[in-house]
């Protein structure tokens, strides 16, 4: 692998030691996947901040990196934390945890980066622009900024990523590349896709088959920012995918030769096996939980419009980005009058859910629906968003 | 016998070679407390990897296996070295935050249980 000469410098250790673990991490996967050189990043997303993923050798390890002089050389923003990072206690996570959970915060603060947790910070600002190289570690940000903004990110692991945004470069394969961002696989839709838990739906479907490899979509008539983000998400987490593309929506979709000769065909009739096999059989719900990716402004008014002057009967939680839920302060008002809770900085899909003793879970993402039962021990129910929210009113998913 | 393979972390010793024909994953694969193999069924299951040369084709599972390469390290039951016939992401990782050096484009059947081996950098001798 060519090294520039810079590159070279802080690969040897000559801008210290911090800088350096950096660039051998960089190197050594450049070599693993035969990449040429390094490209530079503008953007770099972590994953792997929630201490229940983490555990105690996470934590040492971040507190050493920093304690080295390790420190971020661009903008960088984390993945969700294992709680709300201010409203913790009130919501019920255990002071233990909360330590644990702290101390990996300090830690990436050492390191230079400001305690931004979220799965969405496309949403929040961090917004890559099209062709850009950039670092992103959370499965579903990586989806959407490649395929829906048209960034190009490989699907980085934590220690990677906290790499990437200290020595400010990334090895040069996989999605950087220009040939590697075809489709392997065309999807016909043969139906309608229209709400964002159908979205959810397919995303789960496609992903099984595909697993690491590309889909090309056609069929998708209409969506928006929040479908194609659970669409990714979804797709991410029963399939490893990290780029999608949707025939006349998504950019590189426009483009020309975007799917490989060899690719397989497939045409989808229906979503009842995503919908089959996100969903267990109990009807009696005591937690719903709203929010897999962090939830919009859009989303929070629409909850909102359906609690208003309700009571919730189970615990409901709506996920989001503390950025978000502020701006959207009049809706996350009118959530926790109805007795639901507006959480920030987490998701369920990171916090220790098993804590918390719930049962029977609803939900309206195919991401978190996915992840619950091995992830929290729960039995799922898998729905449009009216559906989870009827569920937390009655206690019935009906 | 002399091999040579490619470096990904740099590192020169010597020990005694504990080798699996299967892919070795950290996390719940192996007790970050002793250093020995807990995944069921696995062909090295009860055997402790602490000290030794570990040689193994490729890793697998969790990306978190990186930060249990860690903790044995710290907890002193760390393997020497590893050989790997494909390195990936979560062993290489793991090995260069862990400064456990690591070499591969090694054929695992170079190497037998047992058998005393020498890193240095890309060198791998066998006795």
């Amino acid at each position: 692998m060519e090294l520039t000469r810079e590159e070279e410098k802080m690969f040897v250790g000559e801008n210290g030691e911090g800088i350096q673990k950096a660039m051998e991490i960089v190197v050594a996967l450049g070599k693993i996947y035969n990449a040429e050189k390094l490209v530079t990043v503008n953007s770099v997303q972590v994953s792997g901040v929630s201490y229940k993923n983490l555990g105690d050798a996470g934590i040492e390890f971040l507190e050493e990196w920093a304690k080295k002089g390790g420190k971020i050389s661009v903008k960088t923003t984390l993945n969700p934390a294992g709680m709300d990072l201010e409203n913790w206690k009130k919501i019920g996570f255990k002071e233990e945890f909360a330590k644990k959970q702290l101390r990996v915060i300090d830690a990436f603060k050492k390191m230079g980066i400001s305690p931004v947790c979220s799965c969405t910070p496309y949403l929040i600002g961090y917004l890559p622009k099209f062709g850009e190289h950039i670092a992103w570690g959370e499965s579903s940000a990586v989806a959407f900024a490649n395929s829906v903004i048209g960034a190009r990110t490989n699907r980085e692991g934590g220690p990677s990523a906290l790499a990437a945004a200290i020595c400010g470069r990334t090895a040069c394969f996989g999605f950087h590349l220009n040939e590697n961002r075809k489709a392997d696989f065309v999807f016909n839709l043969n139906c309608e896709v229209k709400d964002f838990s159908d979205f959810g739906a397919l995303g789960n479907m496609i992903g099984k088959t595909v697993k690491n490899k590309t889909p090309y979509i056609t069929g998708v008539s209409e969506t928006n920012q929040d479908n194609l983000k659970v669409l990714g998400a979804s797709m991410a987490a029963s399939g490893a995918v990290a780029l999608f593309h949707i025939d006349k929506i998504t950019p590189e979709a426009r483009m020309k030769n975007m799917i490989n000769e060899s690719a397989e065909k497939i045409t989808i009739e229906n979503l009842e096996d995503g919908y089959n096999s996100l969903n267990s059989k109990v009807n009696e719900i005591d937690f719903v939980s709203i929010g897999c990716p962090h939830a919009s402004y859009d989303e929070i008014k629409k909850v909102a419009e359906l609690v208003k002057g309700k009571k919730i009967k189970t615990e409901l939680w709506i996920t989001t980005s503390r950025y978000t839920s502020e701006r959207a302060k009049e809706f996350v008002k009118i959530i926790e009058q109805s007795g639901g809770k507006v959480l920030n900085d987490t998701c369920l899909v990171v916090a220790p859910i098993e804590e918390f003793g719930f049962k029977n879970l609803a939900t309206n993402s195919g991401k978190a629906a996915f992840y619950a039962p091995s992830y929290s021990k729960l039995n799922v129910r898998f729905g449009p968003l009216e559906k989870c929210i009827n569920a937390a009113i009655t206690g019935r998913w009906e | 016998m002399k091999i040579g393979g490619r470096i990904i972390k740099y590192g020169e010793v010597e020990g005694e070679a504990i080798v699996s024909a299967e892919p070795i994953g950290f996390l719940g694969g192996v007790d970050p407390d002793t250093g020995i193999v807990i995944e069921k069924g696995h062909s090295l299951e009860g055997k402790s990897i602490k000290g030794k040369i570990l040689i193994f084709p490729t890793g697998k599972g969790s990306t978190v296996g990186s930060y249990v390469l860690y903790r044995m390290k710290k907890n002193g039951v760390a393997p020497l070295a590893i050989i790997n016939e494909e390195c990936e992401p979560i062993t290489a990782v793991g090995a260069i935050i862990s400064n456990i050096p690591c070499v591969d484009k090694i054929k695992v059947s170079n190497i037998k249980n047992g058998d005393k081996v020498r890193i240095e950098g890309e060198k791998v001798m066998v006795d």
